[in-house]
């Protein structure tokens, strides 16, 4: 309990030894973003066993749900005076929709939530391999929608996104009694929501996992026959993995999108789902202080690491080589070799779950018959 | 000791006949393409009785069973508990109304506690929905608390060592994974309990032990016992009434004694248990 609080604390006051602008503390913000959308993935495909390759598509939603109802996008409503709600002073004397953000939050909790349980539909009868097959086509059609978001036009002549071009600005995120952050003289207020959104995302994994719903999704991860013959019900316990763990990236999303100020659709890549498989398998499938653990690394490896290679001696050794690409061009691959590293030299990750453990080091096994195929 | 045959006063092919039976299947089938695995088998199983279904390897016995508790549909025919008809219905459901089961080849979650195994076997008799879980309601953490009570009651019902109730059950003994599964399928407070080949792996004296459990169970819990058995001590020990399956078929039924003296069973069955 002492080591965690001072942890804590210490995560709590960090900011204050950093200068406002510090872009380690940038690097920091988008770490704990990381946290919280790893932890999401890891209900899906840690607890409950269903491997998820379209995570990217609730990152999509987060962010365009930040993007719709936070900048000046639906321009046109209400006769261009636009709709605010809880917004700030500035905000408020701007066209288009913009709500406060914990509105915003809640709007993107459902908006991924229902997306997650959409894909679950057809995923429910299929298995691990399909289920992954599934997913990430999911993924890439919600990207290309995104992307191509500007030729889309729903309700009257509004668009479903900027396409290629960003949603930006986006308002500053505006919390009831603390006011209005400000992104361009001091980061200290976002890593703080930063940090309390991966908070409240550990309590309710913590809390889920020691659940009847988490013995459910475990069970039903090792064997699908027994735990439909217990009494689970596999349809609504799939679609509730499925649901949260969307909802946590909606979280992560929607505050993506307001930190970095901007939602573009050329992020919504295959590649941003591998990146955040990589972080929950680096860190141990199921185990939740490992995930953050390999969200933290990945996120920094990211952001430091090949970017400094990039931009340093890096890319002048690929071309001694005679290697016609950049470091920026192959992060996606980089993450892949990574998770390739990983399932080679610890495929139980750094902080191995202990159920995982058994189930690759002593060969306690997983059965893998399908409720639905034995009935069909 | 074995416990004394079953009294004469139970008469489960009647009670199928005239509605009365717990759970009664009538003229069942299941196809796997072009294998008939269980031809139209007609079954009954009253209140508080304890039966059993025996046959060859293969008869389908198991198949059978998989139809009752849900996890096959049948290709043909009712099943009906209490007198609802659960043909084809999720085997979630069918738990739910008071159907559970055990498997031939133990299917226990590998890496769960004894003790959790038995909690998921409550799954259907807890009420805690997701909010409750998160935010730790009174009522949530209250039936956590009894779930977990009544586990390790569960667990000591069935005879399992204090010091075994927070292992893996993976590293449990043989015979102590049978207990947990058995205990898992009474936790979900079953009418009928289907154990499918609970003996096997077992030497004479804990099957003996196991046998005595059946009749405790019945009498104390009030549940009817299925019992798919290949060990004729067992079969004969406790059985009311013995249903045969031999390819699929049913080739008779009846009581202990009926069953022994009936020529097809001595030739498709008991034949050959005879000759080792
Ligand atoms: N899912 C399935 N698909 C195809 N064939 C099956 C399936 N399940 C069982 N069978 C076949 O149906 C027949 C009956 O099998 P079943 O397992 O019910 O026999 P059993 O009486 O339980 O035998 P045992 O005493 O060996 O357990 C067998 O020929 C088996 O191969
Ligand atoms: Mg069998």
């Amino acid at each position: 309990m002492l080591p965690a609080a001072v942890a804590l604390t210490a995560l709590v006051i960090f900011p204050v030894f950093r200068d406002p602008l510090d872009s380690f503390l940038g690097d920091s913000i988008l770490a704990l973003a990381f946290v919280v959308m790893a932890l999401g993935l890891n209900i899906v495909v840690g607890f409950a066993g269903l491997l998820d390759l379209g995570y990217v598509a609730f990152y999509a939603f987060g962010a365009l749900a930040t993007g719709w109802w936070a900048s000046d996008f639906f321009t046109g409503v209400n006769g261009e005076r636009g709709i605010h709600i809880g917004a700030s002073e500035f905000a408020s004397s701007l066209p288009g929709v913009h709500l406060n953000f914990l509105l915003i939050l809640v709007g993107a909790v459902i908006i991924t939530a229902i997306a997650g349980a959409i894909i679950g539909l057809p995923t429910l009868r299929l298995r691990g391999d399909y289920i992954a097959i599934v997913t990430l086509a999911f993924g890439e059609i919600i990207g290309r929608i995104a992307q191509n978001g500007d030729e889309l036009t729903l309700i009257g002549d509004y668009k479903f996104s900027n396409g290629r071009q960003s949603i930006s600005p986006i308002d500053q995120i505006n919390l009831p009694l603390i006011g209005e952050f400000d992104q361009a003289t001091n980061l200290r207020p976002y890593f703080w929501m930063g940090l309390a959104l991966v908070l409240v995302v550990l309590f309710v994994n913590f809390r889920l996992r020691d659940s009847r719903m988490g013995r459910a999704w475990i069970a039903l991860r090792e064997d699908e026959v027994a735990a439909a013959s217990m009494g689970v019900p596999l349809v609504k316990t799939k679609l509730m993995a499925y649901a949260v763990g969307a909802g946590f990236g909606g979280i992560s999303g929607a505050f993506l999108g307001a930190f970095l100020n901007s939602v573009n659709a050329n992020q919504f890549q295959f590649g941003f789902s591998i990146f955040i498989l990589a972080m929950v398998i680096l860190g141990g499938l199921g185990s939740i202080w490992g995930v953050v653990i390999g969200a933290v690394l990945l996120s920094f490896v990211n952001t430091r690491f090949l970017t400094q290679l990039d931009q340093g001696i890096g890319n002048d050794v690929l071309n001694a080589l005679g290697l016609d690409f950049t470091f920026n061009e192959v992060k996606f691959g980089v993450f892949g070799f990574i998770l390739v590293l990983v399932m080679v030299l610890r495929p139980e990750g750094l902080l191995p779950e202990r159920r995982r453990k058994l189930e690759l080091t002593e060969g306690v096994g997983t059965g893998g018959e399908s409720v639905y195929e034995a009935r069909a | 000791m074995t416990p004394e045959p079953a009294p004469e006063k139970a008469q489960p092919a009647a009670a199928a006949a005239n509605g009365s039976a717990l759970l009664a299947a009538k003229d069942v089938s299941k196809i796997f393409g072009g294998l008939v695995a269980v031809d139209d088998v007609s079954f009954g199983i009253a209140p508080r009785s304890i039966v059993s279904i025996i046959g060859p390897n293969g008869a389908g016995k198991t198949t059978f069973f998989n139809m009752l508790t849900g996890l096959y549909k049948p290709s043909i025919g009712t099943i009906t508990f209490e007198r609802q008809d659960i043909t084809g219905r999720r085997p979630d459901r069918i738990t739910a109304l008071g159907v559970a089961r055990t498997f031939q080849n133990i299917r226990l979650f590998a890496t769960m506690s004894a003790v959790e195994n038995v909690m998921v076997g409550q799954h259907a008799r807890m009420r805690a929905g997701m909010f409750g879980a998160i935010l730790r309601t009174p009522a949530a953490r209250k039936e956590e608390r009894r779930v977990r009570e009544h586990a390790r009651e569960m667990l000591d019902y069935v005879g399992l060592k204090p010091a075994a109730f927070d292992q893996i059950a993976a590293n449990l003994s043989y015979g102590d994974q049978r207990r947990v599964e058995i205990a898992r399928a009474l936790a979900s407070d079953p009418r009928l309990l289907l154990l499918d080949e609970p003996t096997a792996g077992m030497n004479p004296n804990e099957s003996a032990r196991l046998t005595e459990f059946m009749v405790k169970l019945r009498d104390e819990r009030d549940v009817a016992i299925l019992l798919i058995e290949h060990d004729m001590r067992v079969v004969m020990g406790v059985s009311e009434h013995i249903t045969v399956l031999d390819h699929g078929h049913k080739i008779a039924e009846g009581r202990p004694q009926e069953i022994r003296e009936d020529e097809r069973v001595i030739e498709a069955y008991l034949g050959k248990a005879a000759g080792d």
